[in-house]
């Protein structure tokens, strides 16, 4: 495995309490696979992230326990210079924002270009020359000519693939993508999700999307993955969690997507709004909201039990669930 | 979170024509707004096409490239940039215009209005009044020039490091400014100098640094705040960049743009506070010559020969205003939101 995160929990200090963002997150992803992280916001989903890499801020943040194994290595026991060194070359991240993420006052070929001076120690020309190299790659064109230009300058689609270029510099072996087509529009969210689909298969490299547009999934992820308040509450081969979900949450996840034959109708949502972290419903933290609980959810905490070969859920009820 | 007890997020306008003192300038805006209003500006501005309208062979334009034409432009910036051009020129060669010594007085002529030759006069000493009053531009450009100077490098490398590492030492930055902003000025001018000996501006610029520098702090740290937050820090993080190069190639460059408004506005303040000190005798002492030391030595002499005063009064109040225009102008060319 690439990376294996083991019972991750992650809280906040605020000064209303303690937010526990993430409560035992437990999730695995080899060379070449897409792992898709499900979960509306506030899920955790950014958090568990955001501990892998490193770039939680702490305070007020706190990792409390588990373990994240990257190569064979515990990322939570490394001093914090060894960690920046596996940032960027071991591991990268693209952002949801790209204009945000590009700092305004430099040059695309600049901020493109520092990943090799940072990392490889290359001289100012070398590492121009492979910002255009890079620029090329992610298809903007006349990479030559803008490699120039600011951020500001560029069109949405074209900031991503800036992004991507960067996070894929040099040849990480885990990308993270945090929401990375959000800020797009439509037509171009497909090119986008295509062009990092194609550069994860070239690389081969594993590749945690992170989002909540289910639409974005279906086509590039091979395992989902669905967190609910800071929980794995189901984990499943992409195709078999559309055929049939095994927890009410994922269920009610599907079923708000909206779909031409019921045009006209009401959409579906699921009803309640999501927990308050600092005060997490006791049992099942979805209980509140489930059409399916029971006094057994309000008390016990429900495992993450085996549903097949490689499928689980963390509802008392899955199977159940799983036959409608 | 940042603790909402300062004031730099929440005041944006830098009130233009002040009083003596830190406290006449309020300080100027955040940091990451000010990027994103000139990148946005300069898009919706330039850029009829949209961002993609410059094409490949648009000229890149950077932050500063575009200040700078907004600057080229602006009438404001050029009559004072005039001024302040036509200043630096004669305190670095005073003799260019006036040829006469500041320090040769003749007594038999004191107070005598203008002569051919001497158009401004003589003052209470029977020195030339012309004379004096471009020598003494000399004082005042380098008393401002260097106390900016000094305060912006204290006051921003301290407040910047304070804000990027926050914690313990944020906490005690911060409340030694409150401190030093608590003591009065001129109060703490007359007790400081007028226990040095010294004729020469050092001891005075050295006051106005100590005094200066957190009003710099403040600004400084709360744009480092503001930048620090901003998705590209983050994201340089990600990728592997080390603290110093996050502070100084990503946060830094978004951050000065504050620093530089308020020095260059304060800059002015600092002509005339040095003219006040110097009228209050702590300050310059002569034989410099300074527009502070002829104000006060001609304001005993009002009514029976204005002339004394009201050279020296014109050359400080046309400087100082030079000076605050020009900080107007910078901010306006760094803050286009705020026109």
């Amino acid at each position: 495995m690439l990376l294996e995160v083991r019972d991750l929990q992650v809280e906040f200090k605020t000064r209303d309490g303690i937010a526990k963002a993430v409560n035992g997150v437990t999730y695995s992803v080899a060379a070449g696979e897409t792992l898709a992280v499900l979960g509306e916001s506030g899920s955790g989903k950014s958090v568990t992230a955001q501990a892998v890499m490193g770039i939680l801020d702490m305070p007020p943040g706190r990792i409390t326990g588990g373990e994240i194994v990257f190569q064979g290595q515990d990322l939570l026991k490394l001093k914090e210079d060894e960690r920046r060194k596996i940032r960027g070359s071991g591991m990268a991240m693209i952002f949801q924002d790209a204009l945000s993420s590009l700092n305004p006052v430099l040059s695309v070929g600049a901020q493109l270009g520092e990943m090799y001076s940072v990392h490889r120690g290359m001289s100012r020309a070398d590492a121009k020359a492979k910002a255009v190299e890079l620029m090329d790659r992610v298809r903007i064109p006349a990479a030559k000519e803008r490699v120039g230009q600011y951020p500001h300058q560029f069109s949405g689609g074209m900031r991503q693939r800036i992004m991507i270029a960067m996070a894929m510099a040099l040849e990480p072996a885990l990308i993270i993508a945090d929401e990375p087509t959000t800020a797009l529009d439509v037509t171009v969210q497909a090119q986008v999700m295509d062009l990092l689909a194609e550069l994860q298969r070239e690389m081969n490299m594993g590749l945690i999307l992170i989002t909540h547009d289910l639409g974005v999934v279906a086509d590039v992820a091979d395992r989902i993955a669905v967190m609910y308040a800071g929980r794995i509450v189901e984990e499943a081969p992409v195709h078999e969690i559309y055929k049939a979900p095994a927890h009410p949450y994922t269920r009610g996840l599907l079923d708000s997507i909206p779909r031409l034959d019921q045009k006209g109708q009401e959409l579906y949502a699921i009803k309640g709004l999501p927990p308050n972290l600092m005060h997490i419903p006791s049992g099942c933290a979805f209980h509140p909201r489930c059409p399916m609980a029971q006094d057994v959810c309000r008390t016990d905490v429900p495992p993450l039990a085996n549903v097949s070969e490689g499928r689980r859920s963390a509802c008392h009820f899955w199977k159940e669930c799983l036959n409608g | 979170m940042p603790e909402p007890d300062f004031d730099e997020g929440a005041a944006i306008s830098a009130t233009g024509a002040g009083g003596v003192g830190q406290g006449a300038i309020a300080p100027t805006g955040t940091g990451a707004a000010m990027d994103l209003a000139i990148s946005e500006g300069a898009t919706l501005e330039r850029t009829p096409g949209g961002p993609e309208g410059t094409g490949p062979a648009g000229k890149p334009r950077s932050l500063w490239g575009d200040a700078w034409r907004d600057l080229r432009r602006n009438p404001v910036f050029i009559v004072s940039g005039l001024i302040i051009l036509f200043l630096v020129v004669i305190s670095l060669w005073p003799s260019l215009i006036a040829s006469g010594n500041p320090l040769k007085c003749d007594l038999s002529k004191a107070q005598l209005g203008s002569r051919p030759g001497h158009p401004f006069g003589y003052d209470g000493q029977g020195c030339d009044v012309y004379t004096r009053t471009v020598y003494g531009a000399r004082t005042s450009v380098t008393v401002g020039v260097c106390t900016t100077l000094g305060v912006a490098l204290f006051g921003s490398v301290l407040g910047g490091l304070a804000g990027f590492f926050g914690g313990g030492w944020d906490a005690l930055l911060s409340r030694i400014t409150d401190i030093f902003f608590g003591i009065p000025v001129v109060l703490g001018g007359l007790v400081f100098l007028s226990v040095v000996t010294s004729t020469t501006v050092w001891p005075v610029i050295g006051f106005m640094v100590l005094l200066g520098w957190p009003q710099i702090a403040r600004i400084a740290r709360g744009s480092v705040i503001t930048a620090k937050q901003n998705d590209y820090v983050q994201a340089a993080r990600a990728l592997g960049a080390t603290n110093s190069r996050m502070l100084l190639r990503h946060i830094a460059p978004n951050a000065v743009a504050p620093v530089i408004v308020v020095a260059t506005i304060a800059l002015g303040t600092y002509i005339s506070l040095e003219a006040t000190l110097s009228y209050l005798g702590v300050g310059l002492k002569p034989p410099s010559v300074s527009w502070g030391i002829d104000i006060s030595a001609a304001s005993q002499y009002i009514r029976n020969a204005p002339h004394m005063l009201l050279w020296p009064a014109g050359a400080l109040a046309v400087t100082v205003l030079a000076f605050i225009m020009l900080g107007d102008a910078v901010r306006d060319a760094l803050d286009p939101k705020l026109r």
